[in-house]
């Protein structure tokens, strides 16, 4: 075990946000043209990592800034305006560490940690910045940690449940295995970013415009493509490599339009301002586990207790049956289509609050987490998806406080392996489905 | 104005291309897993990631010559192969296909992460590998040598010589065992496990059979994949398994000559097709693209194509109906 991590605790309303990554984006940033007085180590090289580093506004000077990889190690000091400059001889992914040490008291890295990679766009410059803001390095005991993971893990399980059991939904009725579930996820955030971010309507109009089109993103899909492969009589393995084709041309039309960046939402770097004991949550935290909550009471009243969501049942468990008894099989694998892609789009935006940011392959990122998560639960069952979110969540979570936070996926996805070969119908499923 | 000459031998230069040669063993070796067995390995970027590091690595740190490098490598895909097929082969479809993607993403984030960062490289790579490899190259000359686009200097050709005899050695073996009683059970178990059980085949132990040696074609392809560049693990991404599938569906699943015809066919048009559009941009002929744009435009026709290909042509270019490994 390691010893206690560093925990930052942040003091109310002052957090600050340093620069957004927008600039990232095309390169064009203001930094291609940032003055020459930064202050420069390896001026002379064909590639220049550059930043500024600021405090509630305020640039701070003497902060080191080291850049590391391919052989080659550079550490430059921030001036008095807090730029700096670090030429590289090669285009390629270094490794940006700024040395906590040398910030002035009482100030922290307080997002994405204090070492990120850094890799050039389709230029030389590329500008690289770390989210400081007011806190202290203070070490807390294991239990605090514990329980502070315990929540982060909770969040990302229940916003995770939303994604995979609309995924579960699909795969019960359909038999599809949907690789394009993860730009479904990256939809909604996307959707919200540009009602809310990019035209500036307020931000609960603009994420119920991308939860509205989510569903129709969902309706669509099965109307333009699925429906008619069912009808054609694809088999099932068939559909499942068209999903992944279809996956891997929607990311790239994502990418296509809003570049490679990653943006912030409305609020997504709200302080952590509400205490419980030794966990500091936002206020974004606590409605987005309101809302998942909610929307999945909604979902399992809807499965439980109204005749189309028992119809999904039946559906899922028998179709052939069910179509016998004089249920519309087409009408509720549309309704489930419906309903996962709306449930999709919300679990994007949850996600972009959560990491926090959104991007082209954000969707991408998350998924196998998703399917692992469909996959423990027991594949085709609605509330082992739910289950089995939660797992994973509190899993990749829990797994922090051993684990480097870059390997923190892999304990969620060795589980999975696990679970297969212990308990392979999954945590709820039935055995029957599995042979 | 576009300089169609340098689109044109550029795209040749794709048909000989040890990265062509990469990709081609690798999806032969997923001709095997998929095509052949009906196994649905997405994890086949995992086994080309073992292949590159596995190399990489013994060269760098343990200073093994080539053959022991070699061998390593091989040695850990089969390791591999086994923890994948022991909790899946058991298991429906689908399982063995979440699996294996897992166990790649595992594998890469193990490769990207800072821990291991002395030995990995962590984002960064590796590099300074090719000694061993260079010194056994039998090829004297100075400068260029070639004929008409195919113009490189000695090490360029030895890779391309021993990518491309690897291939046509992996493809003759396949061809061979495919025609013995052993592909004879494989295909049947492609076809119908069930009935290959009844006649008293461990159906378990040749699925593991298929799984190994199609993930050995696929090491064999990471170390002719990492030649001519560096290992990064950037490279072992999904979409490179995705992209082995585009190669595997376009050439025929169940081919001997799909994977290697087909690799070719995807590069060149592919190179063509990337060379053309970034010209265009930059001749000022589709005004609404970017540069940028003109570069993911290459990622989204891969993903349409792998969609019509297998909905309108589900055999691809040399395949079979009759042998579809989509029945089910």
């Amino acid at each position: 075990m390691r010893p206690t991590d560093v925990v930052q605790t942040r003091s109310p309303g002052r957090v600050v946000l340093l620069l957004c990554l927008l600039l990232a984006a095309l390169g064009l940033s203001l930094f291609s043209a940032s003055p020459a007085d930064a202050d420069t180590v390896g001026g002379d090289l064909p590639y220049q990592f550059v930043g500024n580093v600021q405090n509630n506004q305020k640039p701070l000077a003497d902060v080191e800034i080291t850049v590391q990889g391919n052989g080659y190690k550079a550490t430059a000091k921030t001036d008095e305006k807090g730029q700096w400059k670090i030429g590289v001889p090669t285009k390629a992914a270094y490794k940006v560490t700024l040395d906590e040490d040398t910030l002035p008291k009482g100030v922290v890295v307080v997002k994405g940690g204090a070492t990120t990679t850094a890799e050039f766009g389709l230029t030389n410059t590329k500008a690289v910045n770390f989210f400081l803001g007011k806190g202290e390095r203070v070490t807390t005991d294991f239990f605090s940690q514990l329980f502070g993971r315990i929540v982060n893990g909770l969040q990302f399980g229940l916003m995770l449940a939303l994604a995979a059991i609309g995924l579960s939904l699909i795969f019960g009725t359909t038999g599809l295995s949907n690789f394009a579930h993860s730009e479904m996820i990256t939809f909604g955030a996307l959707m919200t970013l540009t009602f809310s971010s990019i035209l500036g309507w307020p931000l609960w109009i603009g994420i119920i415009i991308a939860l509205v089109l989510s569903a129709c993103l969902g309706w669509s899909m099965d109307a333009v493509i699925w429906k008619p492969l069912r009808r054609k009589g694809v088999g099932l393995v068939q559909m499942m490599i068209v999903s992944i084709g279809l996956s891997l041309a929607i990311r790239y039309v994502f990418q296509y339009f809003y570049g490679g960046a990653t943006r912030q939402l409305p609020g997504a770097t709200l302080p952590s301002t509400i205490r419980f004991g030794a966990v500091a949550l936002s206020w974004v935290d606590i409605a987005s586990m309101i809302i998942s909550l909610v929307v999945l009471g909604g979902v399992a009243y809807f499965l439980l207790r109204t005749r189309i969501g028992k119809a999904t049942r039946a559906v899922s468990d028998n179709p052939s049956l069910a179509a016998a008894s004089g249920i519309d099989v087409d009408r509720v694998i549309r309704i489930v289509w419906v309903l996962g892609g709306a449930l999709a789009g919300l679990s994007g935006i949850l996600y972009a609050y959560y990491r926090p940011g959104v991007s082209w392959d954000m969707g991408f990122q998350i998924l196998l987490l998703v399917f692992a998560a469909v996959t423990l639960g027991g594949l085709g069952t609605a509330f082992g998806a739910l289950v089995g979110s939660l797992v994973v969540g509190l899993f990749v979570e829990l797994t922090t406080l051993w684990l480097p936070s870059d390997l923190k996926y892999v304990g969620a996805l060795v589980v999975l392996i696990l679970v297969l070969l212990f308990r392979p119908q999954g945590i709820l499923g039935r055995k029957e489905r599995i042979g | 104005m576009i300089d169609w000459g340098a689109i044109f031998s550029n795209a040749a230069q794709e048909l000989i291309s040890p990265t062509t040669a990469a990709y081609a063993l690798a999806a032969l070796g997923l001709a095997i897993h998929f095509g052949y067995t009906g196994l649905l390995n997405f994890g086949q970027a995992g086994f080309m990631a073992l292949g590159a590091y596995g190399y990489a690595i013994s060269t760098l740190t343990f200073h093994f010559p080539v053959w022991a490098a070699v061998l390593v490598g091989v040695g850990a895909s089969v390791v591999f192969a086994l923890i994948l097929g022991i909790p899946t082969l058991r298991l429906r479809a689908d399982y063995l296909a979440i699996v294996t993607i897992a166990a790649a993403e595992i594998l890469r984030l193990l490769f990207t992460t800072n821990t291991f960062d002395s030995v990995t490289g962590s984002a960064t790579g590796l590099q300074g590998y090719k000694g061993g490899f260079a010194a056994l190259n039998p090829f004297t000359f100075e400068g260029t040598v070639g004929f008409g686009p195919w113009q490189y200097n000695a090490y360029d050709w030895w890779i391309r010589l021993v990518g491309w005899i690897v291939v046509i050695l992996a493809a003759v073996f396949t061809w061979l065992i495919m025609r013995a009683p052993w592909g004879r059970v494989i295909k049947g178990i492609r076809e119908d496990e069930d009935a290959v059980r009844a006649l008293g085949k461990n159906v378990y132990s040749y699925k593991m059979q298929s799984l190994i040696l199609g993930g050995v074609f696929g090491t064999l392809a990471g170390m002719i994949f990492v030649l001519p560049r560096a290992v990064v693990p950037a490279n072992y991404q999904t979409s490179l398994t995705f992209f082995i599938y585009a190669i595997l569906l376009l050439g025929g699943a169940a081919t001997i000559l799909g994977p290697i015809v087909g690799s070719m066919v995807f590069w060149v048009l592919l190179s063509f097709f990337s060379g053309f559009i970034a010209r265009a941009v930059a001749a000022g002929w589709l005004p609404f693209m970017s540069q940028v744009q003109a570069g993911q435009l290459r990622f989204i026709l891969v993903g349409v194509a792998i969609m019509l290909i297998v909905i309108f042509r589900p055999q691809g270019i040399l395949g079979n109906k009759k042998e579809l490994a989509f029945v089910k």
